[in-house]
């Protein structure tokens, strides 16, 4: 490798993180831009050969641990298992994705806004990789702080109060997540220089009785759920993505939403297996109410943004639902489904960002028969709304089946209640298709032109992937087997 | 692995090309060149499937086993293809039917653009690529992947013409509809790999001894579930009549002969579980039967052709399931080959007179067409002889076997068939009278363009035609000759593990004789009756009253399930939009904000910026810890 | 002479001295008033250490003094206060001419 210090989890976080701050200081805006694709570029290709990179890969990946805060067993320690690797890879692959799809979109001081990507982009990185508690919860952080300054910047009309919203939900969550860790670190064992560790594998053999698991396990799951979303910790969510800028939009609902799911299987699952036990029909059943309840408001929603958002919380719902049935088959549906979600819920964002530059509305009811004026745009939208909802040799019925067959091994019931989120899912996603592409044209979209070049490279890029982890998903499979194995068995 | 089985996967693979070949180039391809790209690669299919059937014939069946789909420590799924007597047999009902049918169409769509052109040709392509997928899948998930996979394109077809909205919400509703069915569906495969952890068909089969009859039988009703989306059965038919919107080849293709009878397949494909489960096998005749009179009794009063037409596949796959549920599974199959046949002949012979009247689908405003039409006339006669099951045409033997079946389970399902099947001989010649007899009640402008079709429409037309009359042959009963039954022969040994089960009983040749008798006489009356009725037929603007008129309404289906289940559904969406989203849970986290800011305003007050009452506040304090200090 | 003699001066004094900071208005009384709860701390102060230089000078001879040597500190702040206390008064009589604590409450808008 590259020697002890620079391996590629670091390349991973501090690629983007120099970039970023680089990118704080070019002035001029077309500079800016092209540096900013150059750098996700770079960390794609960094984010690739993770991919391939094949040797150590045993539970921990490819870990590593250097002192950092050493008298309070805190260390920046990060591994690159095979969760981190595909989350990382989806962080990798979406960023030129979003920055290429949205070249065009002109940002008053860009230099700021896309420095602001590139180290929430470092954050999220940091998330999926750090194998210690402190560590996670600064990159956390790091994360999305640069997302309140984007939201409230870049926004739209009402973007205060919606960042104000998301601020509220999820810092209140994370300072839920923070106590959670002190209490879990006054627990674990010491090393040689401090009383107490910070790193996952003191905080997997802490002396935590049931009562105290079971509050414990209600902190972190908070500041996860409130992240994913999960019903009812939900509303922050169709706002925010409303009125943030649609790049910033994507990585929220792209990636962002990862870290929740992430942080379940990482944090909770193995470090309160006592409580997951207990409260799984809790928040299993949380989940497919969620399921549901979103579904049936999507059917109401008459902004494109708004119903993608609800559209979201649905398929969400069923991948929080699946981590806690702790079944070998749901975890690797939910690794495979956070992938495709990302891929498709980014596809639909694009879609929607160009229609919204082109018409200036996002109202379904103002929208008619695009279909004649941009048939390109329509096959690819048509693609990706069935691929959100799993249809089969998509990339998303893989996942969601999967995770419905580990559902129904839980639970029959659960898993025929969930199922008919399916239908709905089909009823708003066609109304939608339906009632924007078909028909006649109207006065505002009858001289709609079809998509520019750099959008047809993405969508076809994103289109390749969806049929790609749909018709032969084994690669996926192959990374995250181990790891999700190694979950599975703390139950056992 | 096996020849054949390297040529398996070409018999999917090739309409595959067709259509990313048609569906990327089609700004660039001519008309001619889409349409033989289109139906090019369908003949190929069909003659690599004559050649796999012929090879199946000689006893070489196989699974294949291409690549792993899901290879997880807890599942495994491959991509695997069963090539045996049922599947090749499908093989060339699909290929073949959908070949003539794309001939068909590069007449019959010629009107469109090049690029909707190959578009069209390319949805077709999908369409076979998909059927073919079920049909040879060797596992559920891969049949299910087909199984969506039509559904999408059926999705695509009926609303090809996406200007008219009506023909998109026809789309829409039917791949809900579909969907619904395919949640049992799923809802079955989760309960097979829970149960056995495996959806391959032969493993599943051989453990069938392991499942409790419970899950067996929830396990068919939930697949049954599955089927009556696909195949258009009670509750979930009424998408079929409205995709009738699609193109009218596509009626006849997929909505005719060969989508909607996979939920036969599926359960032909099952037949052990769905023997081993007696409730669920009376579930599927009671359910079928009821489908076959009910869409038979709409059919009645119909006045658009294709709608007659759609109600009439409704009814015929009734009869299908009924055959199902009676364990005549050779004869359900055999009535779907037949059926493909004659229902494909009907429709194209329907889409060939709409042709010629430039869109006019209404019969009262047809007849005479006799004159001007006598191809399409002449083969359109057979086919409606043919599903009158008149002998020896080939929907007489194929109806026949079913019955007799239904007779030998309980002679109630034996009457009640009969007169549905008197109703489908009086409705498709009310048909066909109105139709082809009579004078012509179009307008002057259309009588003056009447003409006959096209090669490309008549040929399908004629070949079409022989097989409705002669189709039946292959599987003439017991009674009329020692061995005629080759159908049955061929599939035994799909069968043969149900009929180990259900044993046999054979019916005495008189009762048989008795059965063929009533029902070819039944049909024959309505015939008559039917021919007497409309030969004069006048167009009326009278409004029909009592029975009739709920019948010419469908019994008012669609319009209970709007206001029983789509009304309720979009007002829990507005209720929870409304209430619940912005009130209850809004309201709540609005509220903690809103009671922070109204908390903050009042201690506001406590900071006056006068000194004196910070200090004297201070002193407060310090009292207050001195006494908690020394006294409590 | 018993210790409580110098307990009862210093809370006296602490005592006067906050019902002075309480109740008067002048900021010069008030600044006043403090140094006079200063003292009677550091008052105290000496009265303890006197009171137990004896138990303690036998075992630690230099820790006796320690609280009166920690009067001089105080004394030391005090006198830093006043300078810098005064000069704020100063200010604030040459702003609003005058040394009326309650007519400087604006910070309240």
């Amino acid at each position: 490798m590259l020697g002890n210090f620079i391996t590629l989890p670091h390349l991973l976080i501090f690629f983007p993180l120099i970039a970023g701050v680089i990118a704080f200081f070019i002035k001029s805006d077309s500079g800016v831009r092209g540096w900013s694709v150059l750098a996700s570029l770079l960390t794609l290709a960094v984010s690739l050969s993770t991919l391939i990179y094949k040797d150590n890969l045993e539970l921990n990946g490819l870990a590593y641990n250097y002192e950092w805060l050493k008298y309070m067993g805190a260390s920046f320690s990060v591994s690159l298992d095979g969760l981190g690797r595909v989350l990382t890879f989806l962080t990798a692959f979406s960023f030129p994705v979003i920055l290429i799809a949205t070249y065009r979109n002109v940002y008053p001081r860009s230099n700021v806004f896309y420095g602001l990507m590139l180290l929430s982009q470092a954050g999220l990185m940091g998330v999926f990789l750090a194998t210690d508690a402190l560590l996670f919860y600064f990159f956390w952080e790091l994360a999305l702080i640069p997302v309140y300054f984007l939201c409230s910047r870049w926004g739209g009309e009402r973007r205060i109060a919606a960042t104000f919203k998301f601020f509220i939900y999820t810092f209140t969550a994370s300072l839920l997540m923070l106590v959670g860790i002190i209490y879990v670190y006054l627990h674990t064992a010491g090393t040689p220089f401090s009383d107490h560790s910070f790193s996952i594998q003191a905080f997997h053999t802490a002396s935590l009785t049931p009562t105290q698991q079971s509050w414990l396990f209600w902190l972190f799951f908070v500041a996860f759920a409130v992240k994913m979303p999960v019903f009812p910790f939900h509303t922050w969510q169709p706002d925010t993505y409303e009125q943030s800028p649609t790049a910033v939009t994507m990585v929220l609902s792209g990636i962002m939403v990862k870290m929740g799911v992430f942080g379940l299987i990482r944090w909770v699952l193995p470090i309160f297996p006592a409580a997951v036990l207990q409260f799984e029909n809790v928040v299993i059943g949380l989940s497919v109410v969620g399921m549901i309840y979103a579904s049936l408001i999507a059917i109401r929603q008459d902004d494109l943004k708004r119903l993608v958002a609800y559209s979201s919380i649905a398929h969400i719902g069923l991948i929080s639902a699946a981590v806690f049935t702790r079944q070998q088959v749901a975890l690797e549906g939910v690794m495979i489904q956070m992938f495709s979600h990302g891929v498709n819920i980014i596809g639909l964002w694009i879609v929607i960002d160009v229609i919204e530059k082109k018409l200036g509305v996002r109202k379904i009811s103002q929208l008619n028969g695009i279909a004649h004026r941009a048939p390109v745009l329509t096959i690819i939208l048509v693609i990706i709304a069935l691929a959100n909802i799993a249809l089969p040799l998509t990339n998303a019925f893989v996942g969601e089946f999967m995770m419905f067959t580990g559902l129904f091994k839980f639970n029959g019931w659960y898993a025929a209640f969930a199922g008919l989120s399916i239908i709905l899912a089909a009823v708003y996603t066609l109304g939608m298709i339906q009632k924007i592409f078909y028909g006649e044209t109207n006065e505002l979209t009858a001289e709609m032109s079809d998509i520019s070049f750099n959008q047809k490279l993405v969508l076809g890029l994103l289109v390749l992937a969806i049929f790609f982890a749909g018709i032969y998903p084994q690669p996926f499979f192959e990374i995250t087997k181990d790891s999700v194995a190694a979950i599975v068995t703390r139950f056992k | 692995m096996n020849n054949i089985l390297h040529i398996a996967w070409l018999i999917p693979f090739l309409p595959l090309v067709g259509f990313l070949v048609n569906g990327l180039g089609r700004n660039q391809l001519s008309k001619s060149i889409s349409g033989i790209i289109g139906s090019g690669t369908i003949l190929a299919s069909f003659l690599l499937s004559v050649y796999v059937f012929l090879s199946v014939k000689d006893g070489n069946t196989h699974v294949a086993h291409y690549f792993d789909f899901i290879n997880t420590g807890a599942l495994k799924i491959g991509f695997d293809f069963q090539v045996d007597q049922l599947s090749s047999l499908f093989l060339l009902i699909i290929t073949g039917v959908g070949f003539l049918i794309h001939v068909y169409s590069t007449s019959y769509m010629h009107d469109e653009t090049p690029n909707n052109f190959a578009k069209y040709f390319a949805y077709l392509n999908l369409f076979v690529f998909s059927m073919l997928l079920l049909v040879l899948g060797g596992n559920y998930v891969i049949m299910f992947i087909g199984w969506e996979g039509v559904g999408l394109c059926s999705y695509l077809l009926i609303g090809f013409w996406f200007k008219n909205d009506n023909y998109n919400s026809a789309a829409k509703k039917a791949f809900v509809m579909n969907r619904i069915g395919d949640l049992g569906f799923l809802l079955a495969v989760f309960w097979l790999i829970t149960k056995l952890g495996t959806t391959d068909y032969h493993t599943v089969f051989q453990n069938v001894s392991q499942l409790t009859s419970f899950d067996i039988t929830c396990i068919t009703l939930l697949l049954f579930v599955g089927a009556t989306g696909k195949s258009a059965q009670i509750p979930l038919y009424t998408w079929l009549p409205d995709a009738m919107a699609g193109p009218t080849p596509v009626s006849a293709l997929i909505h005719a002969a060969t989508m909607v009878t996979a939920g036969i397949y599926m359960i032909a494909r099952s037949n052990i579980l769905f023997t081993m489960a007696p409730t669920t096998q009376t579930v599927i005749a009671i359910i079928g039967l009821a489908t076959a009179i009910l869409a038979a009794t709409i059919a009645l009063k119909q006045n658009d052709i294709k709608k007659v037409l759609a109600y009439s596949t409704v009814s015929q796959l009734g009869y299908m399931f009924l055959g199902l549920g009676v364990g005549a599974y050779t004869g359900a199959v055999f009535h779907v080959m037949t059926h493909a046949f004659f229902k494909a002949l009907l429709f194209l012979g329907a889409g060939s007179v709409i042709h010629a009247l430039h869109g006019e689908q209404d019969m009262r405003k047809m007849g005479g067409l006799k004159k001007y039409m006598s191809i399409t006339h002449i083969t359109f006669l057979l086919g409606c002889i043919a599903i009158a099951g008149i002998p020896p045409f080939s929907g007489f033997f194929s109806k026949d076997e079913i019955l007799a079946a239904a007779f030998s389970s309980n002679p109630v399902l034996w009457v009640i068939g009969v007169l549905g099947a008197v109703m489908t001989a009086f409705y498709m010649f009310r048909l066909y009278t109105m139709t082809f007899l009579g004078n012509f009640r179009g307008t002057d402008e259309q009588q003056h363009h009447l003409h006959e079709s096209p090669g490309a429409i008549t040929f399908p037309l004629i070949i079409l035609a022989v097989l409705a009359v002669i189709g039946g042959l292959i599987g003439i009963p017991e009674v009329f000759m020692h061995g005629g039954h080759r159908l049955e022969a061929f599939l035994e040994p799909i069968f043969r593990e149900s009929k180990k089960i259900q044993g046999t009983h054979h019916l005495s040749h008189s009762t048989e004789y008795f059965l063929m008798a009533a029902s070819v006489v039944g049909a024959s009356i309505a015939i008559i009756f039917a021919w007497k009725n409309y030969k004069d037929y006048r167009y009326s603007t009278e409004e029909n009253t009592g029975i009739a008129r709920v019948l010419e309404n469908k019994w008012y289906v669609d319009e209970i399930y709007s206001s029983v289940i789509v009304q309720p559904v979009r007002a829990l969406g507005g209720f929870f939009t409304n209430v619940v989203e912005r009130g209850i849970i809004d309201g709540i986290v609005n509220g903690v904000g809103r009671a922070v800011n109204y908390g903050s305003r009042q201690i506001r007050l406590l900071q006056s910026g006068q000194v004196g009452t910070y200090v004297l506040l201070m002193v407060f304090g310090i009292l207050i810890l001195f006494v908690i200090q020394l006294f409590l | 002479m018993p210790v409580y003699y110098y307990i009862f001066l210093s809370a006296t004094l602490f005592t006067i001295g906050v019902i002075g900071v309480l109740v008067r208005r002048s900021a010069i009384i008030v600044f006043m008033c403090i140094e006079l709860m200063l003292n009677a701390a550091n008052l105290l102060l000496v009265a303890f250490s006197k009171m137990h230089s004896q138990a303690i000078g036998a075992t630690h001879p230099t820790a006796a003094t320690d609280a009166q040597i920690f009067v001089f500190f105080s004394m030391v702040v005090a006198a830093a206060e006043v300078s810098v206390g005064l000069a704020i008064i100063v200010l604030m009589y040459r702003n609003v001419h005058s040394v009326d604590v309650n007519f400087l409450n604006r910070l309240k808008n």
